[in-house]
């Protein structure tokens, strides 16, 4: 007589390693990219072919843009993704290229910190842009 | 038999063989490393007739009978069937018993130059033989074998044709490296699975008969997993076997991306 079953009672042995964060980042680059392809081409459309392109851009121009939430919402969402987006892939890039784990946890550092200082400086500047102050 | 220790390099078959009627001298430029004298690969020339129809393999076997019994290379079946004889080829990952010389002639009787390197990747040995371990370790890691659970049938395991034809093209791997020693990504980072670790997970993955997809999938969910593909194409551009490498990655992505 044995003890042991004869047929387990769950039919898969349970997961390994339960970690999605590379199949989630793999699906962000993707869904960000198409995001991006409309916010970064309108973006330039904007910016560098209608009407003038980057010659009209001052001040005022900035001003009457970001008085209105859709473009705000606009910058910050493309701020977001694109350094995101970049962020995740120089993180990519890093670990395919770092031989040491040293050099490699010190680019990350380096990526991480610069990521989360532009990410706070341009959501600054997008919520706090007061229009009122003199263009001198 | 007396041993003659003699400093000149010779083939291990003695004698040049006569030269076949149309057959053209092209040079055969290999890139050689012996741990023993060299801190680092040499490239090495050899003059070595051959006839169109003649395979790369048939000139590395030139060299090593008739010139330097020296030179190092696997090979076993001949017939693009073991697997054992992957190469750079020009550059490119082929078998050498499956690449035509005539395929490689240079033109308008310019000379033929063909250059033969070590597949990409995996640590030299000797010349041509590299190291295999790393890469049947990652083949090992994704259990290709048949997983069940529950009481064994009476019978044969049935499977439908259409069941069988949903991995009919990963089956016909022969773990010859052409793929995994051609993805950048396995060059940078070797703890990467590998294009042909992930074909032969595809090919119990997607059998009906098999239970253990789910544990592959978590295997390949890891951090090496197929998530560190970048879909360059390079493994199934490699493929001696023409299986669409990158193909079947994709479809055990998308079985990650919708499993349950
Ligand atoms: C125009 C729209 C864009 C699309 C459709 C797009 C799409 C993609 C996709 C699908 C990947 C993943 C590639 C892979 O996993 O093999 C990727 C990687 C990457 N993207 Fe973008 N992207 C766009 C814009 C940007 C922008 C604006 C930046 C810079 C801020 C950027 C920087 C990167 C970097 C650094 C990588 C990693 C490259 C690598 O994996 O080798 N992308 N992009
Ligand atoms: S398609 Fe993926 S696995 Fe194949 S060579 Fe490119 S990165 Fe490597
Ligand atoms: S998938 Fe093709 S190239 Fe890769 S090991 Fe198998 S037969 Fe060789
Ligand atoms: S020698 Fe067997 S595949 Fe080339």
């Amino acid at each position: 007589m044995t003890l042991a079953l004869d047929k387990p009672r769950s039919p898969r042995r349970p997961a390994a390693r339960r970690s999605n964060f590379e199949l989630a980042s793999w699906l962000f680059m993707r869904i960000s990219g198409i995001a991006l392809i409309v916010l970064v081409l309108g973006h330039l459309f904007i910016m560098n072919i209608l009407d003038g392109g980057v010659h009209r851009i001052n001040f005022a121009f900035v001003a009457g843009r970001w008085s209105s939430p859709f473009w705000q919402l606009w910058d910050l969402s493309m701020l977001w993704l694109a350094e995101i987006h970049g962020g995740n892939g120089l993180r990519t890039v890093i670990n395919d290229y770092a031989r040491k784990d040293t050099t490699r946890f010190w680019l990350k550092v380096m990526l991480y910190v610069s990521m989360v200082l532009i990410l706070a400086l341009g959501t600054y500047v997008i919520f706090t842009f007061d229009a009122t102050i003199p263009a001198d | 038999m007396t041993a003659t220790v003699s400093e000149e390099k010779a083939g291990s078959r003695g004698d040049l063989p006569p030269v076949p009627d149309g057959a053209v001298t092209v040079t055969l430029k290999i890139l050689r490393f012996n741990a023993e004298v060299d801190s680092e690969p040499r490239w090495e020339s050899f003059n070595v007739p051959a006839l169109p129809t003649d395979r790369v393999l048939n000139l590395l076997h030139y060299v090593k009978w008739y010139v330097d019994g020296t030179l190092t290379f696997r090979r076993s079946c001949a017939h693009g069937i073991c697997g054992s004889d992957a190469m750079q080829i020009n550059g490119v990952n082929r078998l050498g018993c499956k690449v035509l010389v005539k395929d490689l002639m240079s033109g308008g009787g310019k000379p033929t130059t063909i250059t033969v390197a070590p597949i990409k990747g995996l640590p030299v040995h000797k010349d041509l033989l590299v190291d295999m371990e790393p890469f049947m370790e990652a083949f090992k890691a994704v259990k290709p074998f048949l997983i069940t659970y529950g009481n064994e049938p009476t019978r044969e395991r049935i499977q439908s044709a259409h069941d069988r034809e949903r991995f009919d093209d990963t089956t016909k791997c022969i773990l010859c490296a052409c793929c995994t020693t051609s993805c950048p990504v396995f060059w940078n980072e070797g703890s990467y699975f590998g294009p042909a670790a992930i074909v032969n997970a595809h090919r119990f993955i997607f059998d009906s008969r098999d239970e253990g997809a789910e544990e592959r999938l978590d295997i390949l969910n890891d951090a090496e997993g197929v998530w560190r593909c970048r879909t360059t194409f390079n493994c199934t551009d490699a493929c001696p076997r023409g299986i669409q490498v990158t193909k079947a990655i994709q479809e055990v992505k998308r079985a990650l991306l919708f499993r349950r």
